[in-house]
């Protein structure tokens, strides 16, 4: 009796089971909101995983971000300015229109001309000199100089419907195309515009409270498994977890580190994680007089490379990782994850404290100097905790550290504005290769090059500048990976910024479900599967 | 009547006036959005395009009499992070934080009034004690662990209420409301509990101070002797003498409860207008805080005019006059 009792629960539960996953409804929550639906609005990490469901972009990223086919099924270079894109044939817009060469002129058009745009994507299409429309599915592109980053780029912006908008006509004219009036960000919040080749359509947007997909059951690639999936913001990190527990939604990204253990242990759900493309770092300023460092006679002592090898050789990055971090991180000696384009495999940091002291006292500071770290407090993973470890193991070498940490909002101004000699950010490379952290951290500053635009310590070494201008006109990858790698081993001789760990991102869902962790933190549905 | 309108009006708009003033200087003192709204990868070309495009390269008092001139036509501007009206950001939320406060009020009016006469009655019985020692962990418990409390035990553990959002909703003129379908309505309790929970207590505590008071009056004496019984005592007599401080802390309170319920919102990632405001200043987006003040502002006014005629209402002895006012 009792085991027919049990084939029967059993039976039950596996019908309850099947009926769930017919419903084929997922519900997402999420740590960050997307400020609107425009795909070309704003260059934010929420509105680009939206706009990844309902737009696509010419070339893709798998998780690991390497390049894959989208809208384009191949590409290849005729010459090194020269680029032909052949476009994929039968592809339908969720209005049901034709996608063809003209939607992609026309977002090109498009993007600089978004009114009130806070973040425009211009930063990846400026590049391009000429476009070429040879047939309806090939696309010439030129560039004015050697652009090896151009179908990195291509999968930064998505391509949105030329005839729905009205663009038809449109041409390319680098100086400005012409057009009557250019789409509207409202149009694409109320749904109108919203019409990609995505896996998903818009079914319902209310600003503040979700976002609802439904399934493009004419989409030419694997068509995802869910019906209908829900974005529901929930920025507060217990909260967010609690939903998840309560079964409200059914998948949560960012969860926070502090129940991550826990969240590990529940057997109803599984958590999942990958190493990001953000790395951690201490930024020195090395200018001739700095703001937050003093007891040196008003002299910069970060200038002196013995000193910066102190400050790196003092810092206990596994302790970090491991206290402070949960483990959820990897102790960090470049800009970039090893194993990602560009970098080198063969750069090390170590910890030394007895070695840091020593050469403070070569450098001239045997009594170290009294210095301030500024952080902010809301940012990165347990950020100000960080500077606060830093400032302790700087203490024992002798260097009186203090923490000045800062919101957002606050710390970025300040730092923009040269406040601090010693600062802890963030980077997250968007193009998963190494000259993203490399050409903004730490190029010297050049306006027209568009190098160093994060460079607020003033550290300059020519010979990274022209590594890295090389390796920007250097079409062959091969070749090009060479350039970053060295580049990389230059910054780190000279010792001019501190990486500190490369943060690792989470995800946690019911038991059943299963997600491929992506290094761009993208949360997309239709990689979302549940167990069969 | 007419003066005392006149006059609220013109005290609103000196206010009104300042507020601005000081939220305009003040966020700009804070720092420029572009630096938190701007990717890192941009490079300085496209970071002085992108602060032309929202008209911050413009010094602050040029920037600030465009506004000026734009608000006095009734346009606040454009919100620097979602490129739409700000007015419409604010307006569209409204409705959410409006019915969550109204539930909260009206859990705190039918729990707080009750046990608060009861208390003020029997002060020295048990159930008076308990009713005020609980209106002291009302008064004291912050707000965001007991929405998290409850959550873990209404949610996670019992699974009875949803743990946060605003479920399904009406559209009733265009504007989607939870309270019309149960599943809306099983969103709201939880929130609205731990809203009510603050006003609770402290309509306990004023209710059992003015039936202690009242109590002993002459004129309560006095029905008693005349023989009538003790509910009509109490829900006449008693009732409508304590209910004139209650109307008016209630309120002030329900005004603050609109403005700045901000932590259960976030908490039950409730969709209204306090996390927005949390947002927008986190993002230093100026339109959007400027434009929720402004808001504020007048719902202050509207709420403290409609407290004074209810004043008037309750007790014949007040008029509202021009000179009082």
């Amino acid at each position: 009796m009792k085991h027919q009792t049990t084939v029967l629960a059993g039976a039950l539960a596996t019908m309850l089971l099947a009926s769930h996953a017919s419903a084929a409804e997922l519900r997402i929550g999420t740590a960050a909101e997307p400020s609107s639906l425009d795909p070309h609005y704003h260059n934010l990490t929420p509105n680009n995983t939206l706009r990844r469901h309902i737009f696509e972009s010419l070339v893709d990223q798998d998780a690991k971000q390497r390049l894959i086919p989208a809208l384009a099924e191949s590409w290849r270079t005729l010459d090194d300015k020269t680029w032909e894109f052949k476009l994929r044939k039968g592809v339908k817009f969720h209005d049901g229109s034709e996608f063809t060469a003209q939607d992609f002129v026309y977002t090109l058009c498009r993007i600089p001309n978004v009114a009130n745009s806070p973040s425009s994507f211009t930063l990846y299409t400026k590049g391009i000199d000429s476009i070429e429309v040879t047939d309806p599915h090939t696309i010439i592109v030129k560039t004015a100089a050697p652009y090896p980053l151009l179908p990195v780029e291509m999968t930064t912006f998505g391509i949105i419907s030329a005839k729905a908008a009205g663009g038809e006509g449109v041409t390319f004219d680098k100086a400005g195309c012409k057009a009557d009036s250019w789409p509207s960000t409202q149009a694409f919040n109320d749904g109108t515009l919203a019409i990609g080749t995505g896996p998903f359509k818009l079914a319902e947007y209310r600003k503040g409270e979700r976002v609802v997909l439904e399934r493009n059951p004419d989409y030419w690639g694997e068509k995802p498994e869910w019906d209908k999936v829900t974005f529901r913001p929930i920025t507060s990190d217990g909260p967010r977890v609690a939903a998840l527990l309560a079964g409200d939604v059914d998948m949560v990204d960012e969860p926070p580190l502090q129940d991550l253990e826990r969240l590990r242990k529940d057997p109803k759900v599984s958590v999942v994680e990958t190493m990001s493309n953000r790395v951690v770092y201490l930024a020195l300023d090395q200018a001739e007089k700095t703001p937050t460092i003093s007891g040196t006679d008003g002299k910069n002592p970060l200038r002196d490379i013995r000193v910066r090898q102190a400050l790196s050789l003092a810092i206990d990055r596994g302790a970090i990782v491991k206290r402070i971090m949960n483990n959820t991180a990897e102790p960090a000696a470049q800009l970039l994850a090893p194993g990602l384009f560009g970098t080198n495999p063969d750069l090390k940091v170590a910890y030394d404290p007895n070695k840091a002291k020593q050469l403070l006292a070569e450098a001239g500071y045997p009594n170290g100097f009294e210095l301030t770290i500024g952080t902010p407090n809301d940012r990165y993973i347990n950020d100000e905790k960080i500077a606060q470890a830093v400032a302790q193991m700087y203490s024992r070498i002798g260097i009186k550290t203090q923490v000045d940490a800062a919101t957002v909002n606050v710390f970025f101004s300040r730092r923009n504005k040269g406040e601090f000699s010693v600062f802890l950010a963030g980077w997250s490379a968007a193009t998963g290769e190494a000259s993203s952290p490399l050409k903004s951290l730490v190029a010297t500053r050049i306006k027209e090059k568009g190098f160093g635009p994060t460079n607020y310590t003033g550290y300059s070494n020519p010979k990274l500048d022209d590594l890295l201008t090389q390796a920007l006109a250097t079409v062959d990858d091969a070749a090009r990976e060479k350039l970053l790698a060295e580049a990389m081993k230059v910054v780190s001789d000279d010792v001019a910024i501190l990486p500190l760990h490369y943060e690792v991102t989470s995800w946690a869902m019911r038991k059943g479900l299963s997600y491929a962790p992506r290094a761009d933190q993208y949360t997309l549905a239709a990689s979302v599967r549940s167990a069969k | 009547m007419l003066v005392f309108l006149i006059r609220r009006i013109a005290q609103s708009a000196i206010v009104v006036a300042i507020m601005s003033v000081l939220v305009f200087t003040g966020i700009f003192a804070i720092g420029n959005p572009i630096d938190v709204l701007i990717s890192p990868e941009a490079d300085e070309l496209e970071r002085a395009a992108a602060i032309a495009r929202l008209g911050l390269d413009r010094p602050l008092h040029e920037q600030f009499f465009a506004f000026a001139g734009n608000a006095l036509s009734g346009d606040l501007g454009i919100s620097f992070v979602h490129g739409v009206p700000a007015v419409e950001l604010v307006l569209e939320r409204f409705p959410a934080t409006l019915e969550l406060a109204l539930l909260a009020m009206i859990i705190a009016v039918l729990i707080g009034i009750p046990l608060g006469i009861w208390a003020g009655l029997r002060p020295d019985s048990p159930a008076g004690r308990i009713i005020m020692a609980g209106s002291i962990l009302g008064f004291s418990l912050p707000t965001f662990w007991v929405g998290m409390l409850l959550i873990m035990a209404f949610a996670v553990s019992l699974g009875w209420l949803p743990a946060s959002g605003r479920g399904e909703t009406v559209d009733v003129f265009g504007i989607p409301f939870s309270f019309l379908t149960a599943d809306g309505l099983k969103h709201m309790l939880l929130p609205a509990l731990n809203l009510a929970l603050f006003k609770v207590s402290l309509v306990i505590r004023l209710a059992r101070a003015g039936t202690r008071e009242v109590a002993l009056q002459d004129y309560v004496r006095f029905a008693r002797a005349k023989g009538l019984s003790p509910a009509r005592i109490v829900g006449v007599h008693i009732l409508k003498n304590i209910m004139i401080p209650v109307v008016t802390v209630l309120g002030l309170e329900f005004g603050s409860v609109i403005a700045f319920s901000v932590v259960t919102e976030s908490v039950f990632a409730w969709p209204g207008m306090g996390k927005l405001l949390i947002d927008s200043i986190l993002l230093l987006d100026r339109p959007v805080v400027v434009a929720y003040l402004l808001v504020t502002v007048l719902l202050f006014i509207v709420i403290n005019l409609v407290v004074d005629v209810l004043y008037s209402l309750l007790d014949p002895r007040i008029r509202l006059g021009g000179a009082k006012a």
